[in-house]
């Protein structure tokens, strides 16, 4: 079906039939881009807002018991992700300008990045479990007793949780951009899966700089 | 068509708006709404009939719109449409107009509901528990009923309200009166009774399994009947004036609702069983009524309590380690002292039924019991 | 394909053939089909359920089948009618067949994603439909904590099946919206852009808007089931009326996303068989977007005696007497498009009235469930269950039959039986309302809704509520006989046969790959009747 477009097509400046050009393509790749990052933003709003109710309600056990968290590791982790949003940046521009290598080349350092980001969040969660400081009913830890604080633990593991796992999606995502990259898929003419991955990576940086201070930073 | 069988038509139209305006408003008033019973209940039934006769203008005028278009300027009758895009000032009419009718209503209503939620200083209070399937009511002379709620007539009452479980939700529809029952907080509602009898009370938040058996009796006395009543004498309800808005009819709380459940499986139920419902039927409709099932499954699966499914003649591991066989002995002492031998890995959490069930009620559930193999 | 097909020769119906090139295509119009057909299927699903329901209903006392059968029925019923059949049936059905050709365009923006979009729908509906078969799901459609936490059925899957289907409704609604910015024919400028058009536009907006709150509230509540994080569940210090506050902030919206769509079939349907542009198109449109804008605000008004504060019950009562204002202005300018029109009775205009009658009744009586003492006594009863099928089957399923019968030529080719079709339709009117309208007599005499047994008294209204409805699925039945036997018999049906005006008419019946054969240049408004666009055409 003429649908499909090859990649050597899409170099040459070929586009999608149903589409004027492939600046028309390109742009509407943005404009879905933009709409998804929307309904993630709504979606961690979800979130957000279960967040503030709690501490709306209960602001002296959010007090307590945010200090069950390491904000030590919190500021390490925050600091990983703000060097791999640069380095993806990197990568975007690389792909922009047709330098491949420097594109594959960055994209591996994301990865990197995003593994020690994982890796400090196993150090953290495996000390939580260990000690039995978990969500809602599974909670066992002997030494705080301030009613509620659970459901802290709760709302910390829901949104870590969600965020990791929207870190591991997008590694797999950008993984696949290293492939196609070092096929030679992308160029001046074509980089949109780089761009949009770029949007998403970010967005996914930004959620954790909120989540860091409103958990780890109670004040 | 001639002129003049076009106005014998707008005549015909015009009485068929009168008409369908007093039968959609005026007709309905009749027997459309439960009876008020209290004053708050009254001025509920205005707002709400306000509302019908505007609604009931609208909608046939509208209506009557729509058939003067079909007739009028069918395609057969009117061969020249309009070339016509709209109409600033009637658009803007019709923009304003409902906006002022719409927030009056607004504001009616909630003169209204704040009548309907503040309850007076010197209300009587009455502390509701609401748990599947039933509810029960605590006075404040520390006497408790299920099923029914006795208040005293022409008495502001205030219910002090809470689940032991899921959502239920409170309504008195003669008193135009409904409020959710939350587990973990307290809800309110008030009301002051104007007609002495009994009222139907309802569950209508959905909580499971029997939700619609889960009826109550208001039972609103006279202050003779209502100092009796709190000298403990027993109040004859065969003497009290039914639901007034069906005076017909039988008003039900919830055992008495599962008994007309059985009677009608009963009437129902083939010849062989002479009509009448076995032993352990009578029980699986009284474990129901008295919500015996929302703690104890009858499948093997665990909740609050052990299963009924096949622990009849089992050897039961009690929490003090003992272990006891599982006859009609101990089957009546768990319903009548149930913290005497607690099995093994479920709470102490069980209230005695001692002296609250009848002989008969506890055979029929030990051969329920008996029954699940 | 018959004469049509030999005299326009390919289309996209015989342009190939085999199973895999229908599964795997990417074309919207097969894609449109494929989810017309599958909402169809949960349609006949979620019917039979309510059937049955009136069935038990007919007399008081449990007949066939027990309280607990009872539940799972209406639950069903409902979590399949909203989840499976209405939200996807105008916007993913009718939509996809429609939407890129009233643009002028070949396609969606992203006709992989509109695939996958059908394919996540799918994989949804049957994980959450997979539970018919063991542990039926007995918590009604609304999941309300703490019952929904304990209930010890296979909840999860449903509530997963649920959670996956949103994210086909986000993907469709982000396809639609760049679709409608980016691939407008030249000359279809926002002020000549069909009606239709402008309510998918503001529906997909709903979707892309609320349905990730809806995602992360089902996943909370599967968490709380699954390893009892304790959110909404009193007994581990949790609010759950928190949980009905996020619920309502989708599925209120949700209404309007079933409802949108259905005004703009209307708006495109009385214009065309009133051969005259329709009343005040910018206000119909803005309309549009006031009700997608204040349908976000105004979920508190499910709350009213959940227990939640009196100031808010104050803001969401006032909040929710702006829906009603739109909405006038909707029916309003549906009167003046047919007044001095020239109305030809085929079956869409049919069903368009049968849809201004009940809908208008659905409307009012919203209004006196926004009233927050008046709602006191009504909600939870059947006055609400009236009030909301008077919206959603009256409203959205009599608007999607006046589309079906609109569209049927356009997508196959084909003319329907046309006499079968106004029979079912009165059939479908008068089976409607003799179910439906007694219910807002019971329930206003206080019969609460979910019961699976009531008291002898309401007896005469729940008999003529079943009577009802037994004229209501005869009537359907007849809609789907009518179709099945019109793909195989019905006479071609000519490009245009209503001389309608937007651009999906100006191309062969059934439409060719890639839509149009030569690119469409839009020149004037989509309904401009005047001169000789008055008359019907050559087919009329």
């Amino acid at each position: 079906m003429s649908e499909h477009v090859t990649a050597a097509e899409r170099l040459a400046g070929g586009h999608a039939h149903h589409f004027k050009d492939g600046d028309a393509e390109f742009q509407a790749c943005k404009s879905g881009m933009w709409i998804f990052l929307v309904t993630e933003v709504l979606f961690f709003s979800g979130l957000f807002v279960m967040y503030a109710v709690l501490r709306v309600f209960n602001h002296d056990m959010m007090h307590e018991a945010h200090q069950l968290l390491n904000w030590k590791l919190g500021a390490t982790n925050t600091v990983i992700l703000i060097c791999s949003s640069l380095s993806m940046a990197m990568a975007v521009t690389a792909a922009q300008t047709g330098r491949t290598k420097d594109c594959v080349r960055n994209l591996w350092i994301t990865e990197l990045f995003a593994v020690g980001f994982l890796c400090v969040k196993y150090v953290e969660y495996s000390h939580k479990i260990h000690e039995g400081i978990l969500p809602g009913a599974l909670w066992h830890y002997a030494e705080m007793s301030v009613a509620k604080a659970p459901l802290f633990i709760s709302v910390y593991f829901v949104m870590t949780g969600i965020h990791a796992l929207h870190v591991i999606v997008g590694m797999g995502v950008i993984y696949s951009l290293i492939r196609r990259a070092g096929r030679g898929d992308f160029g001046p003419n074509y980089f949109t899966p780089v761009e949009m991955t770029g949007l998403y990576w970010h967005f996914v940086d930004l959620v954790w700089i909120y989540l860091f201070p409103l958990l780890y930073l109670v004040s | 068509m001639t002129m003049y069988r076009l106005k014998r038509l707008s005549l015909f139209i015009l009485v068929g708006i009168v008409s369908s305006v007093s039968l959609t408003a005026g007709g309905a008033h009749a027997a459309t709404l439960p009876v008020a019973a209290t004053d708050v209940a009254r001025d509920w039934d205005s707002i709400y009939w306000f509302l019908m006769w505007v609604s009931a203008f609208f909608f046939v005028g509208i209506v009557v719109a729509m058939a003067i278009f079909a007739i009028k300027y069918r395609k057969g009758v009117n061969k020249r449409p309009k070339y016509l895009h709209g109409h600033t000032g009637i658009e803007v009419l019709w923009t304003i107009i409902p906006t002022i009718i719409v927030l009056w209503m607004f504001w009616w209503g909630w003169l209204v509901y704040k009548d309907m939620v503040h309850a007076p200083q010197d209300a009587m209070e009455i502390h509701v528990i609401g748990k599947q399937w039933q509810w029960q009511f605590v006075y404040n002379n520390g006497k408790s009923t299920v099923g029914d709620l006795y208040v005293p007539a022409n008495k502001p009452v205030k219910l002090i309200m809470s689940s032991e479980d899921v959502l239920h939700s409170f309504f008195v529809p003669n008193f135009r009166v409904k409020q959710d029952v939350v587990p973990g907080m307290y809800t309110h509602v008030w009301f002051e009774a104007k007609i002495p009898g009994i009222h139907q009370i309802y569950c209508t938040e959905y909580c499971g399994g029997l939700h619609s058996g889960m009826l109550a009796r208001m039972i609103v006395l006279t202050p003779e009947q209502w100092h009796n009543f709190q000298l403990g004498k027993e109040i004859d309800l065969k003497t009290l004036a039914p639901d007034p808005t069906f005076p017909g009819y039988e008003t039900l709380n919830n055992v008495m609702m599962l008994d007309r459940q059985s009677k009608i499986a009963a009437a129902e139920a083939p010849k062989n069983t002479g009509g009448q419902l076995s032993l352990a039927d009578k029980g699986k409709a009284l474990m129901a009524a008295k919500g015996c099932i929302a703690c104890h499954t009858t499948d093997g699966s665990k909740l609050v309590g052990p299963s009924y499914k096949g622990i009849y003649g089992a050897d039961v591991k009690l929490a003090d380690g003992r272990t006891v066989k599982a006859d009609d002995n101990y089957i009546r002492e768990s319903i009548e002292n149930p913290t005497a031998k607690v099995v093994e890995g479920f709470p102490p959490s069980m209230p005695p039924y001692k002296g609250l069930m009848s002989e008969e009620e506890i055979l029929s559930m030990i051969e329920f019991i008996k029954s699940l193999k | 394909m018959g004469q049509t097909a030999e005299k326009h020769g390919d289309n996209y119906i015989n342009h190939s053939a085999g199973i895999k090139s229908w599964l795997l295509t990417l074309d919207h119009k097969r894609i449109g089909l494929m989810y017309f057909c599958t909402t169809m299927v949960f349609f006949l699903v979620g019917g039979i359920f309510a059937l049955m329901m009136r069935m038990e209903l007919f007399s008081p006392g449990m007949q066939y089948m027990t309280q607990d059968t009872f539940n799972k029925f209406f639950t069903y019923h409902g979590a399949i009618m909203v989840f499976m059949v209405i939200i996807p049936l105008i916007p993913a059905a009718l939509g996809n067949l429609v939407l890129p050709m009233q643009l002028g365009a070949k396609d969606v923006a992203f006709p992989r994603w509109n695939l996958v979009s059908y394919y996540i729908y799918l994989g949804g509906a049957l994980l959450a439909a997979s539970t018919l078969f063991i542990k039926q799901v007995d918590t009604g459609w609304t999941f309300y904590t703490p019952y929904s936490i304990r209930s010890s059925t296979s909840a999860t899957y449903v509530l997963l099946g649920a959670f996956t289907m949103g994210f086909s409704s986000i993907l469709t609604g982000l396809n639609f919206i760049v679709t409608i910015h980016k691939l407008r024919a030249p000359g279809l400028t926002w002020d000549r852009l069909p009606l239709f058009l402008w309510a998918l536009y503001a529906t997909s907006v709903i979707q892309v808007l609320a349905t990730p709150v809806l995602a992360i509230t089902l996943l909370l509540l599967t968490l709380e089931r699954t390893l009892g994080i304790g959110i909404f569940d009193p007994k581990l210090g949790g609010d759950p009326v928190l949980f009905q506050h996020f619920f309502w902030f989708y599925s209120h919206p949700a209404v309007y996303i079933m409802i949108l769509p259905a005004m703009g079939v209307i708006s495109e349907i009385i214009p065309a068989f009133s051969r005259k542009p329709i009343f005040g198109y910018k206000a119909i449109a803005a309309a549009t977007f006031g009700i997608a804008l204040v349908s976000f605000v105004v979920w508190g008004h499910h709350l009213f005696v959940s227990g939640q504060s009196e100031l808010a019950n104050f803001v969401f009562s006032l909040l929710t007497m702006f829906v009603a204002i739109p909405t006038g202005v909707k029916v309003f300018s549906w009167l003046g498009t047919l007044y001095k029109g020239s109305l030809r009775f085929d079956v869409p205009l049919l069903y368009a009235f049968g849809f201004l009658f009940v809908f208008t009744i659905g409307g009012l009586t919203g209004v006196f469930l926004a009233v927050v003492s008046v709602d006191v006594h009504l909600t939870d009863t059947y006055f609400v269950i009236a009030h909301f099928h008077y919206v959603m089957v009256g409203g959205t399923i009599l608007a999607f039959l006046a589309g079906l019968h609109y569209w049927f030529p356009k997508f196959t080719g084909k003319m329907y039986h046309d006499g079968l079709a106004k029979v079912a339709c009165w059939f479908v009117m008068i089976g409607f309302n003799v179910t439906f309208f007694p219910q807002f007599i019971v329930g206003a005499l206080g019969m609460p809704r979910r019961y699976a047994d009531y008291l002898p008294q309401f007896t005469e209204y729940n008999r003529l509520s079943t009577i009802g409805s037994w004229i209501l699925g005869a009537g359907l039945f007849m809609v789907f006989i009518n179709i099945a036997r019109s793909l195989k018999s019905g006479k071609p049906a000519g490009d245009n046969p209503w001389g309608a005006l937007t651009l999906e008419w100006q191309t062969p019946s059934p439409p060719p790959m890639e839509n149009f054969k030569h690119d469409p240049v839009v020149t004037d408004g989509p309904y401009e009747y005047r001169g000789e666009n008055v008359h019907w055409g050559m087919n009329a």
